[in-house]
């Protein structure tokens, strides 16, 4: 499958990625190339077959509905890159 | 004194012949002197020596736990409360765990220490341990030679007698391949027989924790305590968990297949088909029924799962966008630069390849044409994979096609893909799957023998494992 | 504003999506609380800000919630259920996806039944109703250069309840959320309150000339935090869309935000058509099987619903369509009115009072049904000896009720006797009173006798002043009218 210029910058928008026009052309290749080693699957017969979803054996795993593990406020901002003394803060989103 | 083992480290100790303080400080002066594998990222040296002080004293009151006298690293995607974790990546720069995984939990509770977190691909992208942030850790067989991947830094802490084993993560070989690179045993459980809560997440259709040892005891051992049901995890399996560490002994007479296409595969190294075929040989003379079998589907298990975990490893890594934790780019004006800076900046090259690719097959025009049809492959192959298993008690083929390969030797992304062809079916199906060390190429360089086995049938694996480990 | 003539050339096609936040202790996925208004980042936890190496947990609480739902508006229960991931950047939503229903929502079809001011009734069909997680709170602060995040709504279980386009008006729309918070009010798994955010609205508007084969094109309306906003921006949208339309523009496919100071909506100026979700199914979440027996067993401990009521209450107890309605208003409601008929006969009357005093004295004091003080076996007394005639409704209404309210475990006729408002019947002690105040007032008795009927309201104030309003009503008005005639 070849990939153009136009999609690379479609799906780096939706993945939050950028990249400069040297490294636009690489990853273009990049995709491009592995894109069409992955394609060889379609020469594999799948008519009626289910997809694989789940390979886990589990069913109705359920938690009952109490109260339990908290991370207290001072730990969930002890990460935040910026913050103030209550909330994460982030450059303003433009909508 | 043999350090190595750890049923021999667990007598000494209780014997009071060595202290569990001695151990640590004999593993730190270890690591201290072979820092140039750049194996661990941290190492929790003054924490290890309180705690073995500790664990001392617990031995000595008789209240001491299983794995009193284990000195365990830590693969760098495995939280632990309190300590640094970041996957190999600067995205995570920083970031301090606010809990701790169940697995090392469980580890922590039979009283194992903790030395130190180990280097390893970013997010466990990769094959060789080259795609760290922190640098590429280097094979104690040879400097010159990777480690494999992506658990390089726990492989090579083994290897190198810096501990007395390491926990990893294998996602499509990332425990194996470098167990077989670093000639110890490295196991892949069966998918869901541990708990996943705690492990930085790849790709969560194949993740699975597994352990690095010098011996099969220690990997039961290890398994034993680390598996089982929880309530943090809703895919763990809550089938018991055997006594694995009493199934290590063998008799009777197997049936054994292998893959014809696995030893005719192209890129297959001279020694390692000689050393599979050994020992292939070997069971037949013991007796063993040993058969070929045909799987024409081989050359789509790379493609399936490069596939599936890319497009996984894309929706798991959208949470590192430096809102709340990790690595945030400031030189930005608004959110959506912020985004994009701080993920461009702070992830590797073969990372952002591989969510740039996830996200283009998740897309909605292409969802059907490559997740789902890769979804339906993975069925074919799966089924096709137990189906063998049902017949045979075991599949047997090498790890890895070639020994460890030289840093930097493997530019193209495609080609180190393609070093995975072995490991990955096993995690395509789910199956357990552990590497064993099967000698040395001539350059000294480690080869490993791989033995698959149908789901949860671990404790056949040991025993079966233990067996091939005792006559070769 | 259009033309009446040219608003009628159209049909108005509305959609609704609802988010109800269910009343669960703790999160869908997660074990931190779900407590409304406390402080910022404190309902939080490893796994709601989505830290490296966690995993999520179904609430099994959830579940019947929404199978409760579902039940109550006749869907489809699905018995095998998954969930899906719905990938997309926002800095409200921790792990840059929400774990939602995608392919199998937990119900399917179903309807809501409104009835309008005209009397017309009509069923909403509803596409689904399905289950997935809350996100976060953005503040985005006027004038300044950040947004602040707050991570306690992150997590909270909702419900989406998605209706076709069968709305047919904004009148409709209203109604549909109404019946929509009554009944999750009903099953107590929402509290169904718009203003703080419990139960959320977007709208899909679109228009088509009347007797068109082809729905127009839809446009989302966002932001709007009442009923009452819900409606407005449905009007201004169609408006906006007849207006558009007429001129000969094309409408545009969008979503658009409603501004309640305006009553207007505006474009958003987000690149929505590169949205893509990448929706595939969520690989930590096992399935979960609706069984046959869970089911029933739900079923079984279903309350009873508004429109049960209403019917019981319009055929059992025989009250008009208006009192029914008012009557299940509230389960709490409904619930009082039960009990009271369960000690008396006179359901109307019981009707009467609380459509009347009852819902009054809670307006006023702003307390609720369930925190209203007087039993309903205590009003039931007042009901029957009004009946009985003990007592006047005027005088029971006005003395003996305050009373009860200040004295709720007291007997009513101990209460009346107290407080000395037996009512009189006894004609031996009103006629002297009427003797009275016709001997007082001859011209007025003249004046009536003459034609002035309305001055009959006049002596019987005078008549029950002078019985210090004892004298029972009806007799007194009798014997006034006699002896005037």
């Amino acid at each position: 499958m070849k990939i153009d210029r136009e999609t690379v910058r479609k799906i780096a928008h939706l993945a939050r990625l950028e990249f400069d026009e040297q490294a636009e052309d690489q990853i273009k290749d990049s995709m491009t190339e592995i894109l069409d080693w992955v394609e060889q699957l379609n020469e594999v017969d799948t008519t009626d077959i289910q997809p694989l979803t789940n390979m886990s054996l589990e069913v109705n795993k359920f938690r009952e509905d109490h109260i339990g593990e908290h991370l207290s406020h001072q730990s969930g901002l002890l990460n935040a890159p910026k913050k103030d003394q209550h909330y994460f803060r982030v450059p303003k989103v433009l909508d | 004194m043999d350090l190595r083992s750890f049923s021999a480290i667990h007598e000494h100790v209780k014997n009071g012949r060595i202290s569990c303080k001695e151990i640590v400080d004999h593993y730190l002066s270890i690591i201290e002197q072979k820092s140039h594998l750049n194996v661990f990222l941290e190492v929790y040296e003054g924490e290890a020596k309180a705690r073995a002080e500790e664990i001392d004293q617990k031995i000595q009151q008789g209240k001491a736990g299983r794995l009193a006298g284990m000195v365990l690293g830590l693969k760098d995607v495995l939280c632990y409360k309190g300590h640094h974790v970041q996957a190999g990546s600067k995205i995570l720069d920083n970031f301090q765990s606010q809990f701790t995984g169940t697995a090392v939990q469980r580890l922590l509770d039979e009283d194992a220490i903790i030395i130190g977190r180990q280097n390893c691909d970013e997010f466990a992208m990769g094959s060789s341990t080259e795609n760290s942030a922190f640098g590429p850790t280097r094979n104690d067989a040879n400097p010159e030679h990777v480690p494999g991947g992506s658990s390089g830094g726990s492989a090579v802490s083994v290897q190198a007698g810096m501990c007395t084993a390491a926990i990893g993560s294998d996602t499509g070989g990332s425990v194996r391949q470098p167990a077989a690179f670093c000639g110890v045993v490295g196991l892949k459980p069966t998918y869901s027989r541990v708990s996943r809560y705690g492990l930085i997440a790849y790709a969560s259709s194949f993740d699975i924790i597994g352990p690095f040892t010098n011996n099969m005891e220690d990997s039961a051992l290890l398994l034993e305590v680390m598996a089982g049901a929880d309530d943090f995890d809703s895919t763990v399996s809550h089938q018991e968990v055997p006594r694995y560490t009493q199934s290590l002994q063998f008799n009777g007479k197997v049936r054994v297949a292998y893959l014809k296409e696995t030893l005719e595969s192209e890129g297959l190294h001279p020694e390692v088909k000689s050393k599979t075929l050994e020992t292939l040989q070997f069971l037949q003379q013991e007796g063993h029924t040993v058969e070929a079998v045909d799987f024409p589907l081989l050359r789509y298990v790379l493609p399936t799962y490069y596939l599936l975990t890319m497009a996984e490893a894309s929706s798991n890594l959208s949470r590192y966008d430096g809102v709340k934790y990790g690595y945030r780019s400031f030189q930005t004006a608004n959110m959506e630069s912020m985004y994009k800076k701080t993920r461009t900046e702070g992830f590797g090259e073969e990372v952002k390849r591989r969510i740039m690719l996830g996200t283009f097959v998740l897309s909605a025009s292409y969802y059907d044409a490559y997740y789902t049809k890769a979804q339906k492959v993975r069925k074919l192959l799966a089924d096709a994979t137990r189906k063998i298993l049902k017949e045979y008690d075991f599949i047997v083929l090498p790890t890895t096609p070639t020994p460890a390969f030289k840093l930097g030797e493997h530019s193209n992304p495609l080609e180190m893909y393609l070093a995975d062809l072995f490991t990955v079916q096993a995690s395509i199906a789910g199956v357990p799957a552990i590497s064993i060390p099967n000698g040395t190429d001539v350059h000294g360089l480690p080869i490993g023998l791989q033995v698959i086995t149908d789901l949860f049938q671990e404790d056949k694996l040991f025993g079966f494992s233990q067996y091939l480990l005792e006559n070769k | 504003m259009v033309d009446k003539e040219i608003r009628d050339k159209y049909t108005i096609v509305v959609g609704l999506e609802v988010h109800a936040q269910l009343l669960t202790n703790s999160k869908i996925f997660a074990t931190d609380s779900t407590q409304y208004g406390e402080a910022p980042n404190t309902n939080i936890s490893a796994i709601t800000l989505g830290h490296p190496g966690t995993l999520p947990k179904l609430n099994k609480k959830v579940v019947v919630y929404a199978i409760k739902m579902g039940l109550a508006c006749g869907c489809e229960i699905s018995r095998y259920n998954i969930f899906d991931r719905k990938n997309y950047f926002y800095p409200d939503l921790p792990k840059g996806y929400q774990i939602t229903q995608d392919k199998t929502p937990i119900c399917l079809g179903g309807g809501i039944p409104i009835k309008l001011g005209n009397g017309v009734r009509k069923t909403i069909k509803l596409n689904r109703i399905h289950l997935e997680e809350d996100a976060g709170k953005s503040m985005h602060l006027e004038g300044q250069t950040e947004t602040l995040v707050d991570f306690n709504r992150a997590g909270v279980p909702l419900v989406e309840i998605v209706t076709e386009p069968d709305i047919r008006s904004s009148e409709e729309a209203y109604a549909v959320l109404t019946e929509i918070r009554k009944l999750v009010k009903y099953l107590e798994i929402c509290d169904g309150n718009m203003e703080e955010g419990s139960l959320r609205c977007d709208a899909n508007v679109s228009v088509m000339r009347k007797g068109a084969q082809e729905y127009g094109k839809k446009v989302e309306v966002k932001n709007m935090n009442s009923f009452r906003n819900v409606q407005r921006a449905i009007d201004h949208e169609a408006e906006r869309q007849i207006l558009l339309l007429e001129k000969g523009h094309a409408i545009l496919s969008e979503t658009r935000t409603f501004d309640a100071d305006t009553g207007t909506t505006a474009a958003i100026r987000t690149k929505e058509e590169l949205n893509d979700y990448r929706y595939f199914p969520e690989p930590d979440l096992c399935p979960f099987v609706v069984s046959d027996q869970w089911l029933e067993e739900i079923s079984a401990a279903m309350p009873s619903l508004p429109q049960e009521l209403y019917q019981k209450f319009v055929e059992r107890y025989e009250l008009p369509e208006y009192d029914a309605e008012v009557l299940t208003d509230t389960k709490e409601i409904a619930a009082y009115f039960e009990a009271i008929c369960l000690q008396t006969q006179h359901y109307k009357s019981a009707s009467n009072w609380i459509m009347g005093p009852v819902k009054s004295f809670l307006n006023e004091s702003g307390i609720t049904m369930d925190q209203f003080p007087i039993s309903p076996d205590r009003l039931a007394e007042l009901i029957d000896l009004v009946a009985a005639d003990k007592v006047s409704f005027a005088i029971a209404s006005q003395k003996v009720f305050p009373y009860l309210l200040q004295h709720p475990q007291m007997p009513a006729a101990q209460a009346i006797e107290k407080l000395n408002l037996k009512q009189d019947s006894n004609t031996d002690n009103i006629k002297p009173l009427i003797a009275e105040v016709l001997a007082d007032f001859p011209q007025k008795v003249q004046e009536y006798r003459q034609g002035k009927k309305g001055l009959l309201g006049m002596f019987m104030g005078e008549v029950m002043k002078r019985s210090k309003g004892k004298a029972n009503p009806k007799i007194a008005n009798e014997l006034l009218r006699k002896e005037l005639s």
